[in-house]
């Protein structure tokens, strides 16, 4: 039975690969790729940010943080140095977001539930002001315009694929490990902490190794990001990029691995479609929002899944 | 017999509350021993402060030929103490295999892999499976823990405990909020678990057909103070035990 899982699992992830593989080739409009690219960052975002929240029962909202720093150590590394350094810029980026995320995580995992939020809130958003304030080395309000990376990858088709492949193979490690021992570990953590330290396991190690696993990942995006918009702005790092996340991860459904990347696909293609209809776009998206959480609490993954279940009993029962 | 745990004049107060004074007793290797007394004696602050869960004021613990006063609790489990608890705790969305594998993998220190998936550990998983069956849950392996009745609860907790692999086990009352039925089950299973697992089994519980039943050791806690230890027989009729927790009916 496990086996027959894992089958089934390998086809839908070639089914959602090849679909967004097949994109260039379903049309020739920049804008439809760069509207693809986005969902694929910002699902890596969210489904990194989940790993935290939905697994491991930390709501952090301070994850542009390390979004953010992934996308200022590409875009300065090219102000600064040079444009052939976008990838070494990328290097540092994850280097730094790990480190950062040791230092900052060892600070802050002391507490738990909503002053852990509190405090990571903080945390981003005096990155936040250190990067606005800062304006001859960050370019404060105006970000950095005109990062394009290096050689072949300056191709937009050849970066579409190499984004691709990267967030196909970071949620695939993040998969792996939601899947494994540490993966069932975590989700125990949320689930019974005062349990766990009579398992022979510590809890704020385990909430340490998630937070900087997820910061890293949310740098990874971030670094992405930049190459793929060509500039970077200080709204990466700003609260509501952290609120981006949280709401994607609830549209989607915050039980569910999958969940938030397909959040993140359902509310970017909303605010396109729907900013392209009215001025009034955002209002659209918070009753979205509302009816989400008051009649679809599991959010869309999760309703789907649960909707299965009682279909599947259903049947046998007949 | 060699002695597997040993305390040294263990004090514990809360505020100008004495919840442990001055306890010392050991315990052989292999015994199967009960922790009686009323309740607010202190009986669960005592396996809280076995457990590292909390830090004594005073006095010393030592397990297996080791001080053991001021660890942590995850570090005191390693050295091989299990234990279950009185308000069962268990991971109630997981299934009820999970929550055993989990130990088990602990104990393997698999728990930290973070690459291969959980259900091909095989050892791991066979060993839970073999801890479910002889508990009887097998049947319910792959049902979330939530669902079960709180007497299996209970021994899911136990589970947990055992796939651990302990040298010492402490059950904090483990047929609280059972049936007269389920308590008859559980002390058969005890029992069954101590011959099996090779254990040294420490357990509080106020239901007294259980502790004179399986104990071949009683200790008596009051206020804090351990009242009396001895045999089942010289427990019931110690007098100092009649008037302070048993009453005449049982003696």
């Amino acid at each position: 039975m496990e086996r027959d899982t894992d089958l089934k699992q390998a086809v839908l992830w070639l089914v959602v690969f090849a679909a967004f593989a097949l994109v260039p080739v379903a049309t020739a409009s920049k804008y439809h790729l760069l509207l693809a690219a986005h969902i694929l960052l910002w699902g890596l975002f969210a489904v990194a940010f989940n790993m935290l929240w939905g697994v491991t029962g930390m709501l952090s909202f301070g994850q542009a943080l390390y979004f953010g720093l992934g996308a200022y150590s590409v875009g300065l590394m090219v102000k600064h140095v040079g444009p052939g350094w976008f990838l070494p810029g990328l290097g540092l980026g994850l280097v730094c977001s790990v480190i950062l995320s040791l230092a900052v995580g060892l600070l802050i995992i002391r507490v738990s539930g909503v002053f852990f939020t509190v405090l990571t809130l903080a945390f981003g958003q005096l990155a936040w002001q250190i990067t606005f304030r800062w304006y001859h080395f960050t370019g404060g309000d105006d970000g950095v315009q005109g990062i394009i990376p290096p050689g072949i990858l300056g191709n937009g088709l050849v970066y579409y694929y190499f984004i691709l492949i990267l967030v196909a193979l970071a949620i695939w490690l993040m998969h792996r490990l939601s899947q494994s021992p540490m993966g069932v570990l975590l989700r125990c953590v949320r689930q019974n902490p005062s349990r766990v330290p009579f398992l022979g396991q510590s809890v704020r190690f385990s909430q340490l190794r998630i937070y900087v696993v997820s910061s890293f990942f949310a740098a990874l995006a971030g670094s992405l990001m930049a190459g793929a918009d060509n500039s970077i702005h200080t709204d990466m790092l700003y609260w509501t990029t952290s609120g981006e996340v949280i709401l994607m991860s609830v549209l989607g459904g915050i039980g569910q691995f999958f969940g938030p990347f397909i959040g993140a696909g359902v509310l970017i293609v909303l605010q396109d479609v729907m900013g392209a209809k009215t001025e009034y776009w955002p209002l659209m998206i918070g009753i979205v929002m509302m009816v989400m959480v008051l009649l679809l609490p599991r959010g869309l993954v999760g309703e789907f899944q649960a909707l299965r279940v009682r279909l599947k009993s259903l049947v046998a029962s007949r | 017999m060699e002695c597997i745990l040993k305390l040294d004049g263990l004090e514990k107060a809360f505020g100008g509350l004495r919840v442990t004074a001055s306890v010392s007793f050991s315990v052989k290797e292999g015994e199967l021993s009960a922790i009686i007394g009323p309740n607010g004696a202190g009986k669960t602050t005592l396996f809280n402060q076995i457990t590292g869960h909390l830090l004594p004021d005073r006095g010393k613990i030592t397990f297996v030929g080791e001080d053991i006063t001021g660890l942590s609790p995850q570090q005191i489990v390693k050295r091989g103490m299990g234990r279950a608890f009185q308000i069962t705790s268990i991971f109630p969305e997981e299934t009820v295999l999970e929550n055993v594998r989990m130990a088990c993998l602990s104990r393997r220190d698999e728990a930290l892999s973070y690459f291969r998936p959980v259900h091909r550990f095989k050892e791991a998983t066979d060993q839970a499976f073999a801890i479910l069956e002889s508990l009887g849950l097998h049947q319910q392996a792959d049902r979330p823990a939530f669902e079960l009745a709180h007497g299996d609860q209970k021994l899911l907790d136990i589970g947990m405990a055992l796939g651990l692999e302990p040298k010492l086990l402490l059950l904090d009352e483990p047929t609280a909020g059972m049936s007269p039925d389920e308590r008859q089950l559980t002390r058969d299973l005890i029992r069954r678990m101590w011959k099996e697992f090779n254990l040294t089994l420490i357990f509080i519980e106020h239901d007294m057909d259980t502790v004179f039943g399986i104990a071949q050791t009683v200790r008596v806690l009051q206020l804090g103070a351990l009242l009396a230890e001895g045999t089942p027989d010289q427990i019931r009729s110690n007098p100092q035990v009649i008037t302070a927790y048993l009453g005449e009916d049982l003696a």
